[in-house]
């Protein structure tokens, strides 16, 4: 056993040698130990280095606020965490644990140079030293700042660990489980309430395990802890430890990560690493205790200086003296008690350094029964040591006078600035906060939630103070939910309570303006820099906090806050009320990624819409673009193809003969009821009334402001009866203001609207033989071009299913569109595969399906359109009813910007050297000589290679387009500028000939 | 997340069932050809944006799909009402005195 383990004391268990590494350094410690505690027991402080300046760092709190012991862990293949609190971790056997932001070594690393140039890296240094010359910040600058600062490094293999996320709903749920939220739960739970109590901490006790010689009504403290919780689990409260509250969000929602394996060697499989949870509380109790704060001074980072309550807890619970030799210095009573504790199981306490000039009476009594030395008005000037403290700089104060310094040599060194209520969840309710003149702190005020603060986290102090308060507060809450509560009262004996004064950094007879005095430990901000901050003009806390990155850390500033703010209204000269405090946002603590997203990842991260053929396009080795969520069949490659020569294979073989498209993604709205007519008029630009049951209309859609924002074929089947075609990835949005036009604006109208885009798949059948394909199939419906001409549609049954069938076509050959339902999709699909094999049918994916359309000129919305295109401007002139009264996008069709000259407008570009395909996206210019930045005139929206055209063929939106056919624009390119001539935009048949039978 | 009262299913559901939909109260002309440019204008992207109570529209999208309408502070994201479309706008005053 190492000399700083101390046999029988602490909650560690002395029977469980546990072993892990170190930087591949062998380590023992026992069960229940944090890395850092087995480190300490071990005699090492050293444990990383810092973020700017890479000074060396040990452990300086024992808890989840630790800045500067972050480690990385690896708990097996692929499972390598940074940046993990070596206060919290637990260890078990195996455990790598690797120091972080160090080479070649921890205890010499080349990166301290920094620590050096630190003149160099004062507030402000991303706004001022790297700012000139300008090219030297992407070259010089950033990447030198990059290999220097930082923290650990990110995992480079995928996280085999799955994690979970649930619901839970509870009466009350209160947040911590020290005296204070121990109480508040016994209270509510025996008057009837559903309780959940949470800690972070693998067990329940929180400040109370680190007192064990306290007595709560004639029961030792870790005693009662017990006796509590089992009563508690009696009463049915959900207890749950290592159980962070994240986040407390409105009307009393709180997010909790529970952490399941990290603590285990062996973690069963099928355990989630984490699981978070989303509980809504009908009440809240918030007893979140308090955090100390150091004290600000030369030094004050040194490894081997602590909190000196932190250093209570590691010689209380884990059973480790953190060294031989102490010094304390603080400002509070509660840091005479570590001394008394740390002097009792065997460290020499060299000094009680005290700058209150009159501490308590019966603690000097104390200290002089055990013979410690005191220097109360005295101060902490400086610490030396290179990579562990080994003296320390005191000197009397006497007004404002620094005396002579005295060294003091020890190998720890335990600083105690007083306590900040931890107010972090409260403040994520945007409950208010009120500035506690005697305190020195800022208090919870105005409650935002349905919610109480109990203990020391709303600025009590002493264990019967909190006991009772929490007791209170738990029968608060039960009565506000109509129980009958009644709160216990708590008798403590060898409560240890106190008081104590708070200070800006602490005076020194040197030169403060080379002072190490560290307020944010984890960003390396020291007191100097908030001062410089404010001398450059930062007034704001918000400001300065940003200028100097105090309190920006992983960390949120737990420790930093409350001394940067008595700093900065220091230097400021207001009161810090006034001055204020920076937002606290959740998470509380650093919570992984995968907490956050839970069972959404891999396969399960977005869903994936399959049409009802889709697995024949698999089998059939289709390649698959996402088009929205849909994945639809891109083009069907054979042996060795490209898609360049597949798509062009599936063009030729449908304008030859036939191809066969899956067009089951298209949205489709059923429009049902008597008026039902009189609601297309009013949503959709075209005329409606004479549409014939039986005919198809190419239906276009605006919004109010005029601009296209969706199309589709829309067939008339019966008086009262509409089948609405969207497009594949505007189908929801279209129902919705559908819906929206009709519940709000026209309630009037007796319409149903029900989306039918799953219930159908579409069959779509192009090229000159697909009549010839299709008819066999057709039962009930005559197919003679005259009887079902182009943009007809009709119910019958096709193939033995009933179907709805339209004959229109997005490629410009004859073309039908076969509606059956979703379950009969791919059995038909077979059949007129099969039987459309003496024609070669060739099936095709949305490659072809655009590029046929584009020969044609057909637009897509979202495409050709962006949300800025009129029906002019697309050539669509054709599709408004002129003569309706109004409907949606009318009024603003004649806005003055809409009817104005000069607009952009869709036309075709044919590069002039016929060879060239354009990109889609490249921007246009009339005169390529112009000088940079040129006036882009529009830009290319599709481009194609066409075979029908035998040449590639572009749409572009242009200004004034459709008033330079013929003339020549440019689009530069980064090695060259391409020529092309503005035409119509049907590049085949623009005659028509190949719809007709 | 928020819990939003939907008027229509009488129901306090999370804030996942529903969708924003901008100001409520602004009904469109019912003779749009009438009306002068700079009222169309207003009507189609002229909005209050306060801070503090704001009337707007949400849709129970994935419930019984209705839109309806609803008094929010947008400081505090408090809900001070959710009412039926075709309730009458709820005073603000009144509102206020509720809250407290
Ligand atoms: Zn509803």
């Amino acid at each position: 056993m190492s000399s700083f383990r101390v046999s029988g004391r602490g909650r560690v268990d002395h029977t469980q040698p546990i072993q892990f590494t170190f930087d591949g350094k062998k380590i023992k410690g026992f069960k229940g130990d944090t890395i850092a505690s087995a480190l300490l027991a071990n005699g090492i402080h050293l444990m990383g280095r810092s973020f700017k300046y890479h000074r060396p760092r040990g452990a300086v709190t024992a808890g989840s606020e630790e800045p500067n012991a972050l480690v990385g862990t690896r708990r097996g293949p692929g499972r390598f965490e940074p940046n993990t609190r070596a206060t919290v971790q637990e260890i078990w056997d195996g455990l790598q644990v690797n120091s972080q932001n160090r080479y070649p070594s921890l205890s010499f690393d080349i990166g301290a140079i920094n620590d050096k140039a630190y003149m160099l890296f004062s507030a402000g240094f991303y706004y001022k030293t790297f700012m000139w010359p300008k090219s030297f910040w992407d070259k010089v600058y950033e990447p030198f700042i990059r290999a220097a600062a930082g923290l650990g490094v990110s995992p480079t293999e995928p996280d085999p660990d799955h994690y979970a996320s649930r619901y839970l709903h509870t009466d009350v749920l209160i947040i911590g489980a020290g005296p204070a939220g121990l109480a508040a739960a016994l209270t509510a739970a025996r008057a009837g309430s559903q309780v959940t109590l949470v800690d972070e901490n693998p067990e329940a006790g929180g400040s109370l395990l680190s007192e064990p010689s306290a007595v709560i009504e004639d029961v030792p403290a870790w005693d009662w802890v017990a006796k509590t919780v089992a009563e508690l689990k009696e009463l049915g409260v959900k207890v749950m430890t290592r159980t962070t509250a994240i986040g407390y969000y409105h009307q009393n929602m709180v997010g909790l990560c529970e952490k399941l394996t990290d603590h285990l060697a062996s973690p069963d499989a099928e355990t989630p690493r984490e699981r978070m949870w989303r509980v809504r509380a009908k009440q809240v109790v918030l007893a979140q205790g308090a955090l100390e704060k150091p004290l600000v001074f030369d030094g004050n980072d040194r490894p081997g200086v602590m909190l000196a309550g932190s250093a209570q807890t590691y010689i209380n619970r884990y059973g480790v003296r953190v060294g031989n030799k102490a010094v304390i210095v603080t400002s509070h009573d509660s840091a005479w008690y570590a001394a008394f504790d740390l002097a009792d199981a065997g460290t020499t306490i060299a000094a009680i350094v005290d700058t209150r000039s009159e501490p308590n009476a019966d603690l000097i009594a104390e200290a002089t029964k055990r013979g410690i030395r005191i220097m109360a008005g005295h101060t902490v000037t400086g610490t030396e040591g290179r990579l562990r403290v080994k003296s320390v700089r005191v000197n009397p104060v006497t007004g404002s006078t620094v005396g002579q310094a005295e060294i003091i040599g020890c190998d720890c060194l335990l600083m105690s600035g007083g306590w900040t209520p931890s107010l972090h969840l409260f403040s994520h309710t945007k409950g208010t906060l009120k500035w506690d003149d005697e305190r020195q702190t800022f208090l919870p005020d105005h409650k935002a939630e349905e919610c109480e603060i109990a203990g020391a986290g709303r600025g009590l102090w002493g264990i019967e103070a909190v006991l009772n308060d929490g007791a209170e507060m738990g029968a608060a809450v039960a009565k506000s939910l109509g129980k009958k509560a009644k709160a216990a009262s708590y008798g403590v004996a060898n409560d240890r309570s106190g008081t104590g004064v708070s200070h800006k950094e602490l005076p020194t007879d040197l030169d403060a303006g080379k002072a190490r005095a560290f307020v944010d430990y984890q960003n390396d901000v020291t007191a100097k820099d908030l001062r410089l901050a404010v001398r450059e003009g930062m007034r704001s806390i918000e400001h300065v906090k940003r200028y100097t990155t105090n309190g920006m850390a992983t960390d949120q500033g737990k420790m930093s806050n409350i001394n940067g703010l008595n700093i900065a209204s220091d230097a400021l000269g207001v009161p810090q009320p006034k001055v204020g405090l920076t937002t606290f946002r959740p998470p509380y603590t650093p919570t992984t990624f995968g907490a956050f997203c839970g069972y959404h990842k891999g396969s399960h991260f977005e869903v994936t819409r399959k049409t009802p053929i889709d697995s024949w396009a698999e089998e059939n080795g289709a390649a698959y673009e996402p088009v929205s969520l849909w994945r639809r069949a891109w083009y069907f490659p054979k042996d060795g193809e490209d898609m360049h020569a597949a798509v062009s294979r599936e063009c030729l073989a449908t304008r030859a003969s036939v191809g066969i498209f899956d067009a089951s993604t298209l949205g489709k709205i059923e429009v049902v009821g008597p008026d039902s007519v009189e609601f297309m008029n009013r949503m959709y630009t075209n005329p409606w009334t004479k549409l014939a049951p039986g005919r198809a209309r190419y239906g276009l859609l605006l919004g109010d402001d005029g601009f296209i924002r969706d199309d589709g074929v829309i067939g008339r089947l019966a008086d009262d009866r509409f089948h609405v075609t969207t497009t594949t990835g505007g189908a929801a949005r279209v129902l919705n203001m559908m819906e929206d036009y009709l519940q709000t604006e026209w309630p009037d109208l007796d319409v149903w609207l029900t989306s039918t885009t799953e219930q159908w798949a579409t069959i779509a059948l192009n090229g000159p033989n697909a009549r010839k394909v299709l008819e066999p199939f057709v039962e009930g419906l005559d197919m003679s071009d005259e009887a079902f001409p182009h943009m007809s549609v009709a119910e019958c049954r096709v193939g033995g299913f009933p179907a709805r069938l339209f004959r229109i076509s997005f490629t410009g050959e004859v073309g039908f569109e076969v509606n059956v339902p979703a379950h009969a999709g791919r059995a038909l699909w077979e059949m007129l595969f099969e039987a459309g094999k003496k024609y070669d049918i060739c099936p095709y994916g949305t490659e072809t399906m655009h590029v046929l359309r584009a020969e044609k000129g057909y637009i897509i919305v979202g495409q050709d359109t962006d949300g800025t295109v009129t029906p002019h401007d697309a050539g669509l002139s054709w599709a408004i009813g002129k003569m309706k009264p109004d409907f949606v996008g009318k009024r603003g069709l004649a806005r003055p910007d809409l009817v104005a000259e000069g607009r952009k407008q869709l036309i075709g570009l044919l590069t002039e050297d016929g060879k060239t395909k354009l990109e889609e996206g490249a921007q246009i210019v009339l005169d390529p000589n112009q000088p940079k930045p040129m006036k882009m005139v529009g830009h290319v929206t599709s481009s194609y290679h066409s075979d029908a055209a035998g040449r590639p063929i572009a749409m572009a939106l242009l200004e004034d387009g459709f008033n330079r056919m013929g003339e020549t624009i440019y689009i530069p390119m980064p090695d060259r500028v391409i020529k092309a001539t503005v035409t119509g935009t049907v590049f085949y048949d623009p005659e028509g000939e190949r719809l007709k039978l | 997340m928020l819990l939003i009262h939907c008027p229509y299913c009488n129901q306090t559901l999370p804030e996942l069932e529903f969708t924003y939909a901008g100001e409520a109260h602004i009904a469109r002309p019912a003779d749009p050809s009438s009306v002068s440019d700079e009222e169309w204008r207003d009507f189609l992207f002229i909005r209050t944006n306060v801070k503090g109570p704001h009337y707007e529209r949400w849709r129970h999208f994935h419930g019984c799909g209705r839109y309806f309408n609803a008094v929010r502070d947008t400081v505090s994201d408090r809900f001070l009402i959710t009412y039926k479309t075709d309730d009458p706008r709820p005073e603000l005053s009144k509102l206020l005195e509720k809250s407290k």
